[in-house]
């Protein structure tokens, strides 16, 4: 009996391990912010296939450094590489997932989507120039709200990040201050406020704080029931922090003129688009090793970008909009090649 | 007596004799072997030690290239313009420390005394068992126990009525300036405090414990009180010792990463504020270390600036030891 037990604990255990380590499988490693849809795709994919990914989610800095040794088959990253270093590490880059970074703010009596801001406000407010919530130039952005004589605690994320350059991007763009004084990176030098450490740091130390204001990923506000606030775009126009604003975004950036797909959507054109999206990265290797690690990879991928959009939609990442998926084909066929061939055709 | 002695015992003692001269003979080559292993055991600790402050130094030597030793005392940390400096971490690592020791020393004092001199014997193992726990409880969770519980606290109850009172005052002011959010300097060093009480407890409890009872019971005898024994037996006789535990905790403190980054609010800029938020070395290197480029001028500072934190480690045990050896001279 006993013996019986365990030699079916055994048999269990010997193919859970199969299960988690196969020859076949992918490795990548790299960003957090898109690792739980890579993990989703990752189950539903293996369920297909039989290949599975395992991917490290160890912060897009150390999945540069490891695709540039070459010791995973993909990296990811949040930030776009620059194209001299893309060639110099024989790289193509392409965008898997588009996310959006939304402002959470700790104010008695608002509500979510209740305050209005402007991306100049919002960068006085993270300059420390604009330092109480009465202050005349939130007020008259917001006739009619009741605003407490309240100060106004900016709170960062502390550890290096992507969401963080996103943010920052944003702040550079419309405000030339804050593009001369602070600028964009995974992390920078903050002139006023706290941070936290991670989405969980900035929404805790705002929900402790009253009069804080953060920046969050979509994904952790959604999920949390964070108390969003509505921007100004470039059109002039408030928009809410929503699934259709951040797919207008996708859709009105300039994929076309954008060396290695890093099309900004920050700040991008049209009424309805909301303006801190980004997209997040794939690095794979233009001359790979093994042409069929390779080939795995784009496969996974591109099951992914033809079933894994309902996946990401569930998890409130945006899909990649269709024609830019089909201009990512056309780089893989063109720039992945093994001693002139491509590894993968469609 | 005698006989049974002689009776039973010469045999066997033949015997032993005999195993104990063939086990010399293979014990010869063992013993050399095992002091070979004892000398191996030794040196990995100083090539262990030496390796890692090579890598550490070799690391950093681009960033103290690049910014020369005004990499010591620059207080910028700007990631944008590659413009780095130590000074904010460097202060932030010793000032909240010292905040944590100059907390725990006092708390340490009285628990230590109690256990050793006034508590009971039914309260003296369950209180002793209680602060060894501390000791057991890992650094993530005191994280965040002080994010989530004493933050809130400090600014809902501590950091409000202290700005309003001391902040106006002229010099001390500084100190209680700036915003109440919770974080910053001393709530980081109220944590490590507590982090730090089991071990400087430990070590005063051992030193109380080791006073001659006749000292004290003469002291007693003398008519002289409770804290008389205390101030003026207990303390001069374990002196050095109790520097040490003071040093030691003041070692942990440099050190402490994931509870500091949790709640000293993560801030590279200088402040005299208690209340300010601020940045530690360990810290820094934990939050910027998995985004920091292979190559990069920042990678390079932060492994500079984690050979400065082992400098500082290692000043404040020399200092310890040589206080420790003065007090003994004296």
């Amino acid at each position: 009996m006993k013996i019986t037990t365990a030699l079916g604990m055994l048999a269990v255990a010997g193919t859970l391990f199969a299960g988690s380590a196969s020859a076949g499988d992918i490795t990548g490693a790299g960003a957090t912010f898109p690792a739980p849809v890579y993990q989703a795709w990752a189950v539903a994919y293996k369920e297909k296939t039989g290949t599975g990914l395992n991917y490290q989610s160890i912060g897009s800095g150390a999945g540069q450094t490891q695709i540039f040794n070459r010791t995973v088959d993909f990296g990811a990253s949040d930030a776009p590489v620059q194209t001299e270093k893309l060639a110099q590490q024989k790289l193509l880059q392409f965008p898997a997932v588009i996310g959006s970074v939304v402002p959470i703010v700790n104010l008695e009596g608002i509500a979510a989507n209740q305050l209005k801001l402007t991306g100049p406000v919002l960068a006085d407010i993270y300059l420390g120039k604009i330092t109480k919530w009465s202050d005349k130039a939130i007020a008259d952005l917001n006739p009619g709200v009741k605003l407490p004589d309240l100060g106004i605690v900016p709170t960062y994320r502390s550890d290096g990040s992507g969401t963080t350059f996103v943010f920052a991007s944003y702040l550079s763009d419309v405000s030339a201050d804050w593009k001369s004084k602070v600028g964009a990176a995974t992390s920078v030098s903050w002139p006023a406020g706290a941070g936290g450490k991670g989405n969980e740091g900035v929404a805790g130390t705002v929900k402790n704080t009253k009069g804080a204001i953060g920046y969050v990923e979509y994904i952790y506000a959604s999920a949390n029931n964070l108390v969003t606030v509505q921007l100004q775009n470039k059109a002039g126009k408030y928009v809410s922090p929503t699934v259709p604003a951040f797919q207008a975004a996708a859709a009105n950036a300039d994929w076309a003129g954008a060396k290695d797909f890093a099309a900004s959507m920050i700040n991008t054109p049209g009424d309805a688009t909301w303006p801190i999206t980004s997209a997040t990265f794939i690095l794979l290797p233009k001359e790979p090793k093994s042409g069929e690690q390779a080939a795995e990879v784009i496969k996974f991928f591109n099951w992914a970008f033809d079933n894994g959009n309902e996946i990401a939609e569930k998890l409130h990442y945006i899909p990649l909009p269709k024609d830019v998926a089909a201009r990512v084909r056309e780089a893989w066929k063109a720039e992945v090649k093994v001693d002139g061939k491509p590894v993968w055709a469609n | 007596m005698d006989a049974t002695m002689n009776g039973t015992g010469s045999p066997s003692a033949g015997g032993a004799l005999e195993s104990i001269s063939s086990a010399r003979a293979v014990g010869r080559t063992a013993d050399a072997i095992f002091v070979a292993l004892l000398w191996g055991c030794g040196i990995f600790v100083l090539i262990l030690l030496g390796l890692i402050i090579a890598m550490l130094f070799e690391g950093g030597l681009p960033a103290f290239r690049n910014f020369g030793l005004d990499f010591l005392w620059t207080a910028t940390w700007n990631p944008v313009t590659e413009n780095f400096g130590a000074l904010v971490m460097i202060y932030g690592t010793l000032f909240s420390a010292i905040i944590a020791v100059v907390i725990a020393l006092p708390l340490s004092f009285g628990i230590a005394f109690f256990l050793s001199e006034i508590a009971p014997e039914s309260l003296r193992r369950p209180i002793g068992v209680a602060i060894q726990l501390l000791a057991a409880v890992p650094s993530i969770i005191y994280g965040m126990w002080g994010f989530f519980i004493i933050a809130p606290l400090m600014a809902a109850y501590v950091q409000p009525p202290l700005i309003d009172l001391l902040g106006p005052l002229p010099v001390i002011g500084l100190l209680f300036q700036g915003p109440a959010l919770g974080g910053g300097m001393l709530t980081a060093g109220l944590i490590m405090a507590i982090m730090i009480l089991p071990f400087i407890t430990a070590m005063f409890v051992e030193t109380l414990e080791s006073v001659p009872p006749m000292l004290k019971e003469s002291a007693y005898g003398v008519g002289a009180t409770t804290y008389e024994v205390y101030k003026n037996v207990s303390i001069p006789y374990g002196r050095t010792a109790m520097v040490g535990a003071i040093m030691l905790g003041l070692g942990r403190a440099l050190g402490e990463t994931m509870a500091v980054t949790f709640v000293i609010g993560n801030a590279t800029r200088l402040s005299a504020s208690l209340f300010a938020p601020g940045a530690t070395i360990a810290s820094t290197i934990a939050n910027e270390f998995p985004e920091a480029a292979q190559g990069s001028l920042k990678l390079d500072s932060l492994l500079a600036l984690g050979f400065i934190l082992f400098v500082i480690s290692f000043i404040v045990l020399a200092l310890s030891r040589f206080l420790v050896r003065s007090n003994l001279k004296s």
